[in-house]
């Protein structure tokens, strides 16, 4: 038997355990711009200052970012469905085309489902989801070892709220870059 | 004042040595070697009455214990109040008001003026009187007790528990409560049990959550496993203090890669197991056998969950369904010869009931045919259901049923009858057995914006009541009574 510990001692415990927690994962960086700002010179009478327009620099190619980017990286379901619509369809050419374009990365096709549903049906479902993109990938001559598959079920909304707009974009499969182009 | 220990301390482990012993036979001293009314043999034991599902509650009285030496009195009144909470929290009694009664310092060496008990108003029909002695050289606690039925005027049981120290003495007031629970139900008690559950902070997102662990009646709540912060599914062994849960983890060959894998632990000796890395087929929702040694889990591959089997001493495999729909949430009968589980094999989710060994069966509504499962929900259009858990006394499986804007729990016998409604929440899921299979504890959502909340309820559906948590909790998984050593 564990050694009795007060109630309120277990309670404070557990409040300042729990602030412990691992980041969760990503979210992609915004692309970067940067602006090259020459310094005012001082001495009369030159010119006035001249500011360089800025030079936009996408993410670095082969890059998660640039995944992020190029291809639109989630695709969304019907209630309970895990069929693919045209939508999906537009969206994941354009992941088969960054992935041929980048042979040496890897994805992970996350599958998620709304909070309507019990934990292991959703996650269930959520693999469904996962294995259609995945599927669809694989069928359009991405190699089958590039790809692998996770399901959250209900556990990982990306919208937090509890209306149909919510349910909407949280049954969706998310492709995320693991492994990026070495460049 | 004699005392003969009992022999069993053997067998249980993490509960350190010798914590708590029943006493062979509750010796009250001296003093107590009078002779208890008459015994009337026409008289028979005294019992709660169940009518159809209901009970009519039997009326206890628990005067405070008396105490003797260091501290006793204040841990005799503590395990009083634990003693009443215990049985008022469940429906087969009523435990009276102690400020209504006539006596309130009552001898367990005595013999109680029963008169004082059956006045109007009180009606008391079993009398608990205890006393708690802590011995000033050692600190080792004695607690001990006598159950008398007052309309019959007899003493009907008494028992009494050692601890080697009164820190245990809320262990003590739950095997007390026990003990009259079983004397007055004929069922097995369920108080000094624990339950586990994932504690969620709220406003964290629902991925967060840590693997917890607190007395059923609350108390005691704390963490287990420090590293772990998106658990889900943990299940308790029916047969000892070890779990089985599933742990979303960053995957060691792929940054930002996540797998779900399938622990095993251990809560008594620490020691934790990964049953499934989680890297190739997806495992989850594991659940024991009776036996505890064997576990049924999903197995989603390409598409397609199944349920599986694997066998913990020899690790061998064995898949049980085969069927292109999902199957999933796999429960065992605890005879163990058969499995309930969730399928949309029909269209729509559904409960369905196959052999353990997978051979075939006859479906009361299959005309005769011969099946992999049979479908065990029925005549509720626009319902799903979800969620099966076998009872451990085997007539009732629990489940949550979807439909009609909410998920509720309710029970329904394995041939598909007497279908029962037990809670009306919003979205009510997750449902777990008391080791008696007489409560079920379940996870409730009260609202759109509200956070996951414990909640038990009896079986009859009385008594519904809140299982406090230090924080949002979800998944609770009841364990089984806690061994004596």
């Amino acid at each position: 038997m564990r050694t009795l510990s007060l109630t309120a001692l277990a309670i404070a415990a557990l409040a300042t355990a729990a602030c412990a927690s691992n980041p969760p994962p990503e979210p992609a960086p915004a692309p970067v711009e940067t602006a090259v700002v020459t310094p005012p010179v001082v001495v009369p009478p030159k010119p006035p200052v001249v500011v360089t327009p800025p030079v936009p620099t996408g993410p670095a190619a082969g890059s998660k970012a640039d995944f992020a980017v190029k291809a639109t990286d989630r695709v969304y379901f019907g209630y309970d469905a895990y069929n693919l619509d045209t939508d999906s369809n537009k969206s994941l050419a354009s992941q088969v085309a960054w992935l041929k374009q980048f042979p040496s990365t890897r994805v992970e096709v996350q599958g998620h489902a709304d909070e309507r549903g019990t934990r292991d049906y959703n996650i269930a479902l959520g693999e469904r989801r996962a294995q259609a993109v995945k599927s669809y990938l694989v069928a359009q001559g991405i190699a089958e070892t590039r790809i692998q598959t996770i399901s959250f079920g209900k556990d990982k909304p990306m919208d937090m709220g509890h209306d149909e707009a919510a349910w909407a974009r949280n049954r969706n499969a998310y492709t995320n870059v693991i492994v990026e182009a070495i460049s | 004042m004699t005392r003969t220990q009992n022999a069993m301390v053997t067998g249980s482990r993490g509960l350190g040595s010798r914590l708590l012993t029943k006493l062979a036979v509750a010796v009250m001293g001296a003093a107590a070697l009078f002779v208890a009314a008459p015994h009337a043999p026409a008289h028979a034991q005294l019992r709660a009455t169940v009518v159809g599902e209901q009970y009519i509650p039997l009326r206890i009285a628990i005067p405070d214990f008396d105490g003797t030496g260091p501290n006793a009195a204040e841990i005799a009144r503590q395990i009083g109040d634990v003693v009443r909470a215990d049985l008022g929290t469940s429906a087969p009694f009523k435990v009276l008001d102690k400020a209504a009664f006539i006596e309130r310092d009552v001898d367990i060496a005595m013999q109680p003026i029963f008169g004082n008990w059956t006045v109007a108003g009180l009606e008391t029909q079993a009398l608990v009187v205890g006393n708690v002695v802590v011995n000033p050289t050692t600190n080792a606690m004695t607690v001990q007790f006598r159950l008398w039925d007052i309309y019959g005027q007899k003493m009907q049981y008494e028992a009494g528990y050692e601890v080697p120290t009164p820190l245990n003495w809320r262990r003590l007031a739950h095997k007390v409560a026990d003990d009259i629970f079983t004397q007055l139900t004929g069922d097995p008690g369920y108080f000094d049990s624990r339950v586990v559950f994932v504690s969620k902070t709220p406003g964290d997102e629902p991925f967060k959550g840590r693997l917890a662990i607190m007395d059923q009646d609350g108390a005691n709540a704390e963490f287990l496993l420090s590293g772990f912060t998106s658990v889900i599914n943990p299940r308790f062994s029916p047969t000892d203090q070890v779990i089985l849960y599933g742990a979303y983890v960053p995957d060691p060959r792929y940054a930002g890669a996540t797998l779900l894998r399938t622990y095993l632990y251990d809560i008594a000796t620490g020691r934790q197991e990964i049953l499934a890395e989680g890297n190739g087929q997806l495992d989850f929702s594991a659940r024991f056998s009776p036996d505890g040694k064997s576990i049924v889990f999903n197995r989603a591959e390409r598409g397609n969950t199944d349920i599986y089997k694997i066998d913990l001493a020899t690790r061998k495999l064995t898949r049980l369904t085969s069927n292109s729909a999902i199957d999933v949430s796999p429960s065992y009968s605890p005879d163990g010869k058969q499995i309930v589980f969730q399928s949309d094999r029909g269209g729509s989710k559904q409960l369905y009931i196959m052999n353990a060994d997978g051979s075939q069966m006859v479906c009361p509504r299959g005309g005769g045919a011969r099946a992999d499962a049979c479908r065990i929900t029925f005549d509720q259009p626009g319902y799903s259901f979800t969620d099966p858990v076998w009872s451990p006394r085997g007539d009732w499986i629990a489940f949550s049923r979807q439909g009609g804007g909410q998920f509720v729990v309710g029970v329904i016998l394995k041939d598909g009858t007497s279908l029962r409604v037990l809670t009306d929440g919003y979205q009510d899921e997750s449902p777990t057995w008391s080791p008696n299979g007489r409560v079920i504890a379940f996870e409730r959502t009260a609202s759109r914006a509200a956070g996951p909340k414990l909640h038990s309820i009896d079986l009859t559906g009385r008594n519904e009541r809140r299982l406090a948590t230090p924080r949002d909790a979800t998944n609770p998984t009841w364990g089984p009574v806690l061994k004596m050593e």
